[in-house]
């Protein structure tokens, strides 16, 4: 196992270099002069000019360049924005717990809602649930979800106006921060109806940025529950006796749930991209909103340190389910390790 | 020797044939993707004859019809049968012409990923060694970016536009192909009849393009198939955020995104453009569905 881990640890170092030098060469193959581009949108002096080329190496060679700009990035710093002068990997933590909190209450939905449809449609294959839901989760899996928001946005709060139209919480509460995560340190403030504000500020969003993940979700869990139940073993449970409701959740859904942590695991990357058009819709406060916005704003320096930190989470994440994979089925750690 | 050489032909014809009919067989079995097929073929005519079919031009502004509602709600007119936006264009014009923009993004794109993706997925699978592992490692990085924020960057290294939109979606798809392509190529190249051409004497070109290459074009027609799809939800996305095609071009994703200010006050302005994305990648999926079942073989069990 410990081999198994070095192995795909080595693969993924190549990959985050491979990132940073995208982000490096991101500043310096923008149409224009770097230096100019990094000074913003007012101009730049002679002098402040050359106190900028020397600030951030520009006079140095291109390969000492890159070598202090990974050494800044492994000590973890990002650069500063131009635009708030804050440290990047300041700001970024402070948007991350936002995305994170919206993240995980769309998978939850998907999971919640998508796993149990697709178990069931496997079941009952060829019944009108199996058609109606294989229908839906096609339909869901073509939705434009920045149009979905919208849609969700003129149903539930301009026509029903049961939920509000953007941000975290209503304005009305204030209270510390402790996780980031609004629903949770609403409910640790203790405020009457500060947890109701923020859970309704969050379900819209959640299910625009939930509908794909669950569309793919119930998908899969069907094609693989229907694989794992035309096995022997299953046969076997089935002529011993086991009701189907046992076979199901003591055999098929375990071999089942492989192909659906994969599955969940891929869609981080989903995710994290549907997070800018949802984020965007919502006025989100999230990283998504943040890096669409830096690219607006021309705050390249931003651009720069979010895409390697973004990319860094996929990265992570994509290890962690491999290593998962490892452990849930020791096959997979022979061959491919 | 005329005899000789008809033969063959004849027979590969009859049998490229059976395999058709096969394939059609297969394919017409999913009612969906006859459904997807049809409302392609219709959309694909309307991209066609969008000039004779739309009623009015799609960038010309009525000063008197400013977010005219649909033509069966109050205050609607027959003159526009799904409203006007903000400027007094004709929504059912716009959205005639959008067609055309989506289905070219669409073809773009996979002619440009498929291109690429195939030639260098090709060439990793058969020469392999430390060009393969290079070029694999680039595939990677580019996708641990979530593709929209890759496609985000590039557009804004490139330039906002649709043609810097299409080919900064290109880029991010182009690393599916290469890899489905490498698998290919890599399981076929052990099979007895590419050693059988490479004993009689086949170069390398011909054995990768001609010998191998038409052997592993069933996953990557699939994939290009879906990715087909997803490539006009990608250039709406981009639209839709102001990176994609620019105003006033009747692109469904610009379409949308300036319909966002009047969402509350005009709805024909959000939902139609959207719903035409929805239907149009609907139809695509459902026929990729159906292309899939039809061509492989290890779904055609189930």
């Amino acid at each position: 196992m410990f081999q198994y881990f070095l192995n795909k640890l080595s693969t993924t170092i190549p990959t985050f270099l491979g990132i940073t030098l995208i982000a490096f060469a991101f500043i310096r193959v923008l149409p224009g002069d770097p230096i100019m581009l990094l000074g913003g949108e007012r101009g730049v002096t002679p002098e402040r000019y050359q106190e900028l080329a020397t600030q951030f190496g520009f006079d140095r060679p291109i390969y000492i360049q890159y070598k202090d700009f990974l050494l800044n990035i492994l000590s973890g710093d990002f650069g500063q924005s131009f635009v708030t002068k804050q440290p990047v990997i300041d700001e970024f933590l402070a948007r991350f717990p936002a995305t994170v909190e919206l993240s995980f209450a769309a998978m939850f939905l998907a999971i919640l809602l998508g796993l149990p449809a697709g178990i069931v449609a496997a079941v009952k294959r060829g019944s009108w649930f199996d058609h109606t839901l294989m229908g839906l989760s096609l339909t869901g899996y073509s939705m434009p979800v920045f149009w979905l928001g919208l849609l969700l946005i003129i149903l539930f709060s301009s026509i029903l106006g049961w939920t509000p139209v953007s941000g975290r919480i209503s304005l009305m509460y204030y209270f510390d921060i402790h996780t980031g995560f609004m629903t949770i340190d609403a409910l640790i403030s203790g405020q009457k109806g500060a947890f109701r504000s923020a859970l309704s500020h969050l379900i819209l969003p959640a299910i625009t940025l939930g509908t794909i993940p669950m569309a793919v979700i119930a998908r899969q869990t069907r094609s693989a529950m229907l694989e794992v139940l035309s096995e022997d073993y299953v046969r076997t449970a089935r002529a011993k006796g086991l009701s189907t409701f046992r076979i199901i959740g003591l055999h098929a859904f375990r071999n089942a749930l492989i192909t659906v942590i994969t599955v969940i695991g891929l869609q981080v990357g989903v995710l994290l991209a549907g997070a800018i058009l949802t984020e965007t819709i919502f006025a989100w406060p999230g990283i998504g909103k943040w890096m669409l916005d830096s690219i607006f704003r021309r705050d390249y320096q931003v651009v720069q340190g979010g895409l390697i930190l973004i990319s860094s989470i996929v990265i992570v994440v994509n290890l962690t389910i491999d290593l998962l994979y490892g452990l849930i089925n020791p096959r997979i750690r022979q061959t491919r390790g | 020797m005329s005899a000789t050489t008809e033969t063959p032909t004849t027979a590969s014809a009859s049998a490229s044939k059976r395999a058709f009919d096969e394939f059609w067989h297969y394919f017409t079995e999913s009612r969906g993707a006859v459904a997807g097929m049809i409302f392609m073929i219709f959309i694909i005519l309307i991209a066609l004859f969008a000039p004779y079919i739309a009623p009015h031009s799609p960038i010309e502004t009525n000063s008197d019809f400013f977010r005219t509602p649909p033509a069966w709600q109050e205050g609607g007119t027959s003159q526009f049968l799904l409203g006007t936006d903000a400027v007094g264009r004709d929504i059912l014009s716009r959205l005639i012409y959008g067609s055309r923009y989506s289905l070219l993004v669409g073809c773009i794109v996979i002619c440009l990923s498929l291109t690429f993706g195939i030639f260098l997925g090709v060439t990793a699978g058969y020469f392999r060694g430390v060009y393969e592992t290079i070029l694999m490692r680039v595939m990677d990085v580019i996708l641990s970016v979530p593709s929209l924020l890759m496609a985000l960057v590039l557009v804004a290294i490139l330039g906002p536009g649709l043609e810097n939109a299409m080919i900064a979606i290109a880029v991010t798809y182009t690393p599916h192909f290469v890899r489905l392509s490498r698998a290919q190529v890599i399981s076929e190249a052990k099979r007895d009849y590419v050693m059988a051409s490479r004993i009689a004497g086949a170069g390398r070109i011909r054995l990768m393009a001609i010998t191998i290459l038409p052997n592993c074009m069933a996953p990557l027609i699939v994939q290009a198939t879906l990715s087909f799809s997803t490539a006009i939800l990608d250039a709406a996305a981009l639209g839709f955020l102001g990176m994609g095609a620019q105003p006033p071009t009747p692109e469904w994703g610009t379409m949308l995104a300036e319909a966002r200010e009047f969402i509350t006050s005009a709805w024909w302005m959000v939902t139609f453009p959207g719903l035409a994305v929805l239907v149009t990648v609907l139809a695509i999926n459902l026929m990729g569905d159906g292309l899939r079942d039809a061509l492989d073989p290890k779904m055609k069990r189930s």
